[in-house]
């Protein structure tokens, strides 16, 4: 009766509240990655959609800005309801990365230190589907320096605060972090290529019905957030916002 | 010669199983914990019989050569399972099924024995359908029925073409449930190699590890073998590579008489050989004679190929000799009519081995979807393998060796003639007589293994309450795995020229022209003459290369065949002694003037069961007489 | 046609390995890729040499003992077809094959290209069954399973074990495998009192094993019947429902 090659320890005698415990399942991590990368999907959608103001002039934008900490208008005090936003959003952030990386080890541990000796030709898995860990490594890189540039203001060195339109645009015109913005919104359309599709399978949607669509809406989404995110570094360069 | 008792109990038919159930002794709930039990293979009856003996509560060991007890082989099985449930409402009953199987074992096989398959048959489809065995199903969602070979009603259950895994799978994961409770102890990669015998009764068995070679001994109340049959001595057959008789065999030479060694099927529609270096022969399910129609050329020197044949030069040979049955005629009709055309040198084929399988008429009158429909796994499989497209030529087909009917003698217990040796399925004599039907195998083994042995085991177990196994470290054990080691340290040192499938191929070469489809008297004393002798050279001159304490395939395979010669000669010795023509079993000698099977019921309306008497000694023969008080003996006739 | 194999040679559990070079010469086309290999190994014995030793068995797809890496394809490139059913034609003369044993740390190598899927096993004795003991089952057609549920059941059912969806993932994920047995059950009535208990036990014993899945759909390409990524989508809806349902009082759902 051989049973050799264990993964992982068997689990440990103590039982974890029970969050943990479910926590502690591969399924149930990708479960929470999809989970946490739907409410990060529909960040980056609102985030799209309203940087479109940038495009009817500076009075817009700017005005955006200070809604966004307007929100919940007189019922909460003011800022609150974007702190608790920020606050969500980072966690799903943390969750979704920490599940990666240990879903990362998992599976490196499971496959072995000795590979095939041939290279793979994969048949089904896709340039999205394999570059999922690297995609996402730049991502994170990338929303830190985001941040910096124009949240924080560190790494912009004409940056005002408040003054969204202006900090864009003098951000946008140096040649070098255009061209970081553009690579890392490509990086980031190959991540939800495969994240869009892979979170219906993940929660377990799947319906003959619309299964094919689950391929159509990752590439229509991904298409329009690309397109969009892309159209700010691009106008500026060309000259349509400056 | 002596006659064996079956101890078939008295009493109407219909009555037997319910009397003998009720009679035989019982082991109490809480006694069954202080008995172990040990199952040799995890087919359809070890996987059910170990799976049931388990939920009863004894401690059961169980052992594989496999991987995993998944792979026995009756996992290949396609066709169904046959069950006298009667859904469709077409006349079937217990008694029509018993009489079906009886008339189609060609009266060779034991009433009792049958009638209790029939009986427990309906149980089964019960029991595999709760487990979730897929089964095919109506619109109703009810349970869907099929015909097949030998019978008149529509009784056979299927899960598509799988019917075999399925039901496999069913048994396996009872078994593994099992497992999970701790009742039963599983052992994968380990080949039993000796049977231990104390006082004359079964002690347990020895085994090797098959990864690292180590040789243990293990003990226990009873020993039930499981090892299914012996169609690899003809060394190229639908079996499974690891198929083999070493099991039953150590038995035989133990003291466990062989039954009916010459009882082997000859399956009419097998992929014909290509060369000399092929492995194995590959069925294709007999329905697809359902539309199929079945042709050699008129002249033996016709090169045309097939399609450019005209009608008038084609010989419909089944539909000509047996116009009412025509291409559906039973197994060992049509493939001794096969072998006819191919003796005539009307074969077709590069090597002019097969008759054709014509499915032109039917795509014609059906359309092509429709025989997709029907078919297009095992078209698609026969593509695969022959690389021609059977939609457009077509298919060639020969007969090949199948199933085993012979086996170890039981008695109506399933008792072997040594107190606490039993065997079920295949490896048994079995419930076929001298011919298996189609969909039965199913049906034997897991009756064996779900519903028969777990009873009557208890009437030899109950005399052994409160007496511990003999323990592993006794002498017979030492003994028994001194001598396990020593026969695989005499394989290794032989060290000679010929590799043992050479000699594997040899003795195939022999077996099945000499005791394959037709046997006769000098056939018989010829092949009689030349397996000692190849036995001999074996022993002198074949070389296992590889080391007694590693994963070595070659030695698990010389193993094998030295047991295959020893069973070659007592087959070849049974067909000789058996002086009729019945089912399976067809001697030249005795047919009708129109070539069919001749049987004499005065004679040899008997089981022949043979006695180990030493190596190069002939065996004894014994016989047990079959009575027939239900079933009226007639000759079979599919003109 | 002549060929050259590379093959992985292995003494036994835990020991080094390499690759070997072999010669085929004139191997028949209308053979099997595993017949090609008795052909080589019965010239090594004849040369006094330790055969290649595999795994194999029915030698008609079905039993799912054999599976070996065929130039990086697990079975070989051909789409829905077991390693023994795979022919030499596929090849072309003079060609050199790599053949290599199916890689993961839950299935390691026992010798040269077998390795050890018991785990599999043990994925299955934590709960691929249906408790039913023998005798205690009512007249199969008091279960009535609606023939689409039956078609969808036989599906997944049809695996054979092989492992080569495992050897086929980049993660060395049991998915394909554990999901193929659950929804064979979880998809018939029979299997509905144990679905979740099921579900959750076989889950978690498959990932003591093997990784987890990034729905990449090599699983799919690779497996000899073909079986469907749908059913992993079933296993993990039902793992979460199982985990959050309360199951005492979820009444007959």
């Amino acid at each position: 009766m051989t049973t050799t090659g264990r993964r992982q320890d068997t689990k440990p005698a103590r039982k974890l509240p029970w969050i943990l415990e479910f926590y502690r399942s591969d399924v149930a991590k990708k479960w929470i990655m999809a989970v946490s990368g739907v409410i990060l999907l529909g960040y980056i959608a609102a985030h799209m959609l309203g940087n479109m103001k940038v495009f009817f002039g500076p009075e817009e934008i700017n005005e955006y800005g200070e809604s966004l900490r307007d929100l919940g208008g007189h019922l909460v005090p003011r800022t609150h309801l974007l702190w608790i936003m920020r606050i969500g959003l980072t966690a799903a952030f943390a969750v979704h990365i920490h599940a990666a990386y240990s879903l990362t080890r998992t599976n490196l541990q499971a496959r072995g230190r000795i590979r095939y000796d041939v290279p793979r030709e994969y048949l089904a898995a896709n340039y999205a589907s394999r570059t999922m860990r690297w995609s996402g490594v730049i991502v994170i890189l990338f929303v830190l320096f985001h941040l910096a540039d124009l949240t924080w203001g560190t790494a912009n060195p004409d940056f005002v605060r408040g003054e969204v339109y202006d900090n864009m645009v003098a951000s946008f015109e140096r040649l070098p972090v255009a061209i970081i913005y553009i690579a890392a919104n490509l990086a980031l359309g190959l991540h939800i290529l495969h994240g869009v599709w892979s979170l219906f399978q993940s929660v377990g949607a799947n319906n003959e019905l619309y299964n094919k669509w689950r391929r159509y809406l990752a590439w229509g989404f991904t298409a329009v957030i690309v397109l969009g995110n892309l159209s700010f570094p691009i106008a500026v360069q060309v000259g349509i916002i400056s | 010669m002596t006659t064996l008792d079956a101890k078939v109990p008295a009493g109407p038919i219909e009555d037997k199983w319910t009397n003998h159930r009720f009679d035989i002794k019982l082991v109490n709930p809480a006694n069954k914990r202080k008995y172990e039990i040990i199952i040799i293979g995890t087919g359809l009856a070890g996987a059910s019989a170990a799976a049931t003996l388990g939920e009863l509560g004894y401690n059961v060991k169980v052992f594989t050569y496999h991987d995993s007890p998944r792979r026995a082989h009756s996992i290949a099985a396609q066709g169904g399972i046959n069950a006298a449930k009667n859904y469709p409402n077409d006349g079937d009953s217990i008694y029509r099924l018993f009489y079906d199987t009886v008339k189609g074992g060609d009266y060779r096989s034991r009433e009792a024995n049958v009638y209790r398959l029939a009986e427990v048959s309906n149980e089964i489809i019960d029991q595999c359908t709760a487990q979730g065995v897929p089964f095919a199903r109506e619109y109703s969602g009810l349970l869907d029925n099929r015909s097949f070979g030998g019978a008149q009603v529509s009784r056979t259950f299927y899960a598509r073409g799988q019917t075999g895994q399925q039901l496999l799978l069913g048994a396996y994961q009872a078994l593994a449930r099992q497992v999970s409770l701790g009742n039963v102890k599983l052992f994968n990669r380990s080949e039993m190699l000796e049977v231990v015998l104390h006082e004359g009764r079964a002690v347990g068995v020895v085994v090797r590890d098959l990864i690292n070679g180590e040789i243990s001994s293990h003990s226990a109340h009873a020993v039930v073998l499981a090892t299914g049959g012996y169609s690899n001595v003809f060394f190229l057959s639908t079996m499974a590579m690891a198929c083999n008789t070493t099991a039953i065999w150590r038995a035989h030479r133990k003291g466990a008489f062989f039954a009916n060694p010459c009882f082997t099927q000859i399956h009419p529609t097998c992929i014909p050989v290509h060369d000399e270096f092929q492995s194995k022969l590959t069925l294709m399910s007999e329905s697809l004679r359902n539309d199929g129609r079945i042709w050699v050329p008129v002249d033996p020197d016709d090169t045309r190929a097939a399609n450019d044949i005209p009608e008038s030069d084609r010989d419909y040979y089944l539909e000509r000799i047996y116009p009412s049955f025509g291409n559906l005629a039973p197994r060992d009709v049509s493939s001794r009519a096969a072998m006819r055309m191919i003796d005539e040198n009307r074969g077709v084929g590069p090597l002019k081995n097969g008759v054709y399988l014509d499915f032109a008429d039917a795509i014609n009158r059906l359309g092509k979807d429709v025989i997709e429909a029907r078919y297009g796994n095992l078209f698609e499989m026969y593509e695969r393998i022959t690389d021609e497209d059977p939609y457009e030529v077509p298919m060639r087909i020969y007969p090949a060796p199948h199933y085993s009917m012979g086996g170890l003698w039981v008695d109506y217990n399933l008792m072997t003639n040594v107190p606490g040796l039993y065997a079920i399925g295949e490896a048994n004599f079995s419930d076929h007589g001298a011919n298996r039907l189609g969909a039965s195998a199913l049906m034997q083994g897991l009756a064996d293994g779900y519903f028969v042995l777990p009873y009557t085991i208890a009437d030899y177990l109950a005399d052994w309450l409160n007496i511990s196994p003999v323990p592993t470290d006794h002498e017979v054990f030492q003994e028994a795995e001194r001598e396990v080691d020593g026969r695989m340290k005499r394989l290794l040192s032989i060290n000679g020229t010929r590799t043992v499938d050479s000699f594997h191929r040899e003795l195939g070469k022999i077996m099945i022209e000499y005791c394959g489809l037709a046997r006769s008297k000098p056939g018989l004393e010829k092949a009689l003459s030349q397996i000692p002798a190849l036995r001999d050279e074996f022993w002198k001159n074949v070389r296992v290369t590889g080391t007694e304490d590693n994963y070595n395939s070659e030695l698990q395979k010389a193993n094998r065949v030295a047991d295959f010669f020893e069973l070659a000669e007592l087959m070849c010795r049974d067909a000789l002694e058996r002086e009729e023509s019945c089912g399976g079993h067809f001697r030249v000698e005795h047919q009708t003037e129109e070539g069919e099977a001749q049987r004499d019921d005065l004679n040899q309306a008997h089981v022949s069961a043979w006695e180990w008497k030493g190596y190069n000694v002939p065996q004894a023969h014994h016989r047990e007489p079959l009575e027939f008080e239900n079933v009226a003996l007639a000759q079979r006739s599919y003109k | 046609m002549d060929l050259t194999l590379k093959v992985w040679r292995q003494d036994g559990p835990g020991k080094p390995g390499e690759f070997k070079e072999y010669e085929a010469k004139g191997i028949s086309p209308d053979s099997s890729f595993l017949e090609m290999l008795d052909v080589v190994n019965e010239r090594l014995v004849e040369a006094g040499e330790v055969p290649i030793e595999f795994d194999h068995d029915c030698r008609e797809g079905i039993c799912g003992t054999c599976g070996v890496m065929i130039n990086g394809h697990p079975h070989g490139d051909q789409k829905g077809t077991a390693t023994c059913q795979l022919h030499m034609r596929r090849f072309s003369d003079g060609d050199r094959i790599v053949i290599e044993p199916w890689r993961a740390t839950g299935m390691p190598v026992m010798r040269d290209l077998i390795v050890d899927r018991s785990p599999l096993d043990r994925i299955v004795e934590a709960g691929g069954y249906i408790s039913v003991n023998t005798g205690g089952a009512p007249d199969a057609n008091l279960i009535p399973v609606p023939k689409p549920a039956a078609e969808s059941s036989m599906d997944a059912a049809a695996c054979i074990g092989c492992a080569a969806c495992i050897a086929a993932c980049p993660n060395s994920a049991g998915q394909l495998f554990t999901s193929a047995k659950l929804a064979h059950l979880n998809l018939l009535p029979q299997g509905q009192p144990e679905r979740y208990e099921r579900t959750i036990a076989m889950v978690e014993k498959m990932e003591e094993f093997f990784g987890s899945c990034t729905n990449h759909g090599e699983c799919e390409e690779a497996c000899p019947k073909s079986i469907s990524i749908d059913n992993i989508a079933l296993m993990n809806r039902d793992y979460i429902v199982a985990k959050f349902k309360d199951r005492r009082k979820a009444g007959q759902t």
